[in-house]
């Protein structure tokens, strides 16, 4: 095992920031994910594809632990950020959910201004010291989610008035403001015309050079576009991993080659 | 004939109109029954209401002229054969009006339709039946009392030989003293019970806790009153009152705000449950996942999320506390008084309806007929205190709409 770690890691020049091994999850009876292992790296954009229901969003919910709030899901398994547990009874979800951002598969601004729902990661974590640098955090992420050109004259109306691509680039928005280590992304294009999705997507390539993204999508070329590493999910079961030119070019599995050239999902 | 035997009879030939109009329909199709524009139950349907419509028109007029005394009791049974008429008529109409052609569907959805904006109208007319004679009868009061007197004096006196005081000043103040007191205590515990029960409680406690409180609030209210007078009156002025020099009346102020309070505890905070459940799970994911714990999510989210219907339902506990009767007579006593201290006997609005109705009544003294002034003046109170509620809740709806 450790040695396939450092023969991975040699390859791509960085460390693991994640590595899960035999996850599964249930909700109730129904088996969602099945033995899934998976080590994500830092300063990576790894991509989760697959046909719909195949438990993309749930496995990316098991990371930042956002499956607890449900209460008929069960998680078995190990995984470990940064080599330890987030699954141990010691750690805070609180805290880890401050380290693994998340953006939502449906948008969900708060009911209040654009500029609050912003400025509310920093705010309750403490990361600015006075007003002037909250502007500034809200300002460079609104930026980043390229956002800021239609918002700028209009930060104190309701984020909930927004459109819904506008919402959805506002909690992208909302997640990058708090600085999280790793991002996951619960398809955060599925909104967005071409001109937003490039810019969203060129805020993921910056987002690469500090933090470790994990980015779910129904669409190939986005997945080849962005991501370094890709996952190919079917069925609860992670079918195929690698990086990302030899899923698209060279896949192992027939699966995965049905489903890139669009034969099955 | 009496008109029931005559409503009997017109529904057993609204039956047969059915199953008339039903097979004519059949009928005249012929083999192709999609030439038909409605199914034929439609047209079965179309000839029913038509056969009873009239009929039960002419009835109701009927009972309505016999109420008004318009026309003599022994003129029903001309009455009931007039239904009858009507009835078949409208049967005979209803019948030739059947072919293919015909838009069964669009009568029968006509007909339903206006059948239910009678029903709502009769909410509607009758509060403003009751609106309307509150109106004519306070009228007289100021025909006979002046209005200033009434709405700006600071004392109530009523004498039945004459000469009274009947400054409503008093009992308002009385009235929003104990609500404010009522209030003062259900809003926080209500709200702190709802926000247990939603954020916090696992399924098993909800599940029986919820229920629980809501029975709490279906106790009638006399039953507090009782508590109120044998329980929390002696042990507030036993124990917080007399020692601390403060008045010796077992009735008091607290006494009814706190027995309301507790009356009002479960409907504030079932509403509030209820709104705080409707702010979706996606919101609260949202702070969760951005590393705040489930306190200041609460805080920071779900309740600003859920607070203008919470106001609504404050508003309409408010309204609530402020039309309450029976807690006030057996907790704050019937002594009207303008004053600060909480341990003193006061009373409300309601309280002084009933006692100047009750008796021998005199309508036209304005002793008696303040009554539908105060009245008056409580329902407007408590629908302006309502619309507001509504206005808010509705506002809060669209949000998530
Ligand atoms: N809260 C839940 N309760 C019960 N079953 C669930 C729940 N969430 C997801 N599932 C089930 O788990 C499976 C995986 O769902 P998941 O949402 O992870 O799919 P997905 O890959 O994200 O699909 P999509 O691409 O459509 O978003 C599905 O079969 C779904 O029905
Ligand atoms: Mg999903």
């Amino acid at each position: 095992m450790y040695d396939i770690n450092r023969a991975e890691s040699a390859v791509t020049q960085q460390d693991i920031k994640i590595s899960a091994s035999k996850v599964q999850v249930y909700y109730g009876d129904k088996h969602a994910i099945k033995d899934v292992d998976v080590e994500i790296l830092d300063k990576t954009v790894t991509a989760f594809i697959g046909p719909s229901g195949c438990g993309k969003s749930t496995f990316l919910r098991c990371i930042n632990r956002m499956n607890d709030t449900i209460p008929i899901a069960r998680i078995e398994g190990k995984i470990l950020l940064d080599g330890e547990d987030v699954y141990d009874r010691r750690v805070d979800p609180v805290q880890l959910r401050a380290k693994v951002g998340m953006v939502f598969q449906k948008p969900n601004p708060f009911p209040k201004s654009i500029y609050d729902n912003v400025a509310y990661g920093p705010r309750i974590h403490g990361l600015s010291r006075n007003k002037a640098e909250l502007d500034e955090i809200v300002e460079k992420s609104l930026r980043g989610a390229a956002l800021w050109n239609e918002v700028k004259d209009r930060l104190h109306e309701p984020g909930t008035g927004l459109s819904g691509g506008q919402q959805q680039r506002l909690c992208i928005a909302r997640a990058v403001a708090t600085a999280p280590e790793v991002l996951l992304m619960d398809e955060p294009c599925s909104a967005l015309d071409p001109i937003a999705t490039s810019q969203v997507e060129e805020l993921i390539d910056q987002l690469r050079e500090n933090f470790s993204v994990v980015i779910v999508t129904h669409s190939m070329q986005q997945a080849a576009r962005v991501s370094q590493k890709t996952a190919f999910f079917h069925l609860g079961n992670l079918v195929e991993y690698g990086n990302t030119d030899d899923i698209f070019t060279n896949p192992q599995d027939s699966r995965t080659e049905s489903y890139i050239s669009g034969r099955i999902g | 004939m009496p008109l029931s035997w005559a409503l009997l009879v017109s529904l057993a030939l609204a039956v047969a109109g059915y199953i008339i109009g039903r097979s004519r329909a059949f009928a005249s199709a012929g083999t192709d029954i999609r030439k038909l524009h409605s199914r034929p139950g439609y047209h079965g349907a179309s000839v029913a209401l038509t056969t009873l419509t009239p009929a039960i028109v002419v009835l109701m007029l009927a009972s309505v002229l016999r109420m008004a005394k318009v026309f003599p009791p022994e003129a029903t049974g001309f009455a009931g054969l007039l239904a009858l008429a009507a009835s078949v008529a409208g049967l005979g109409w209803g019948v030739t009006r059947i072919n293919t052609d015909f838009r069964a569907r669009n009568v029968v959805e006509k007909i339903v339709q206006g059948f239910l904006i009678f029903c709502s109208s009769i909410a509607i007319l009758t509060t403003a039946g009751i609106v309307l004679s509150l109106i004519f009868e306070t009228g007289h009061f100021f025909q006979k009392y002046s209005w200033t007197e009434f709405f700006f004096g600071l004392n109530w006196t009523p004498r039945f030989q004459g000469n009274s005081s009947l400054g409503i000043l008093p009992l308002l103040w009385g009235t929003l003293y104990i609500s404010f007191i009522a209030l003062l205590v259900a809003v926080p515990i209500g709200m702190f019970a709802a926000i247990y029960m939603s954020e916090y409680a696992s399924k098993r406690v909800r599940g029986i806790a919820k229920p629980a409180i809501e029975i709490l609030a279906g106790i009638p209210t006399i039953v507090y009153g009782l508590f109120a007078l044998i329980t929390v009156g002696p042990m507030l002025r036993d124990y917080f009152a007399q020692p601390l020099g403060l008045g010796s009346s077992g009735s008091s102020v607290l006494t009814a705000g706190l027995v309301m309070g507790i009356m009002l505890i479960p409907f504030v905070s079932s509403l509030s449950d209820d709104i705080i459940n409707a702010v979706p799970q996606s919101m609260r994911d949202g702070a969760l996942g951005l590393g705040s714990t489930p306190s200041e999510t609460i805080k920071q989210v779900v309740l600003p999320a859920a607070l203008p219907g919470v106001v609504g339902a404050v508003l309409l506990a408010a309204s609530r506390a402020i039309g309450e009767t029976m807690i006030v007579v057996l907790g704050a006593g019937a002594a009207a008084r303008l004053g600060l201290n909480p341990f003193e006997a006061m009373t409300t609005i309601t309280v002084k309806i009933v006692s100047q109705l009750t008796g021998d009544n005199d309508f036209a003294a304005p002793e008696t007929l303040v009554a539908f002034a105060l009245g008056l003046t409580l329902f407007v109170i408590t629908l302006g205190l309502n619309v507001v509620a509504l206005y808010i809740v509705r506002k809060y709806r669209e949000q998530y709409e």
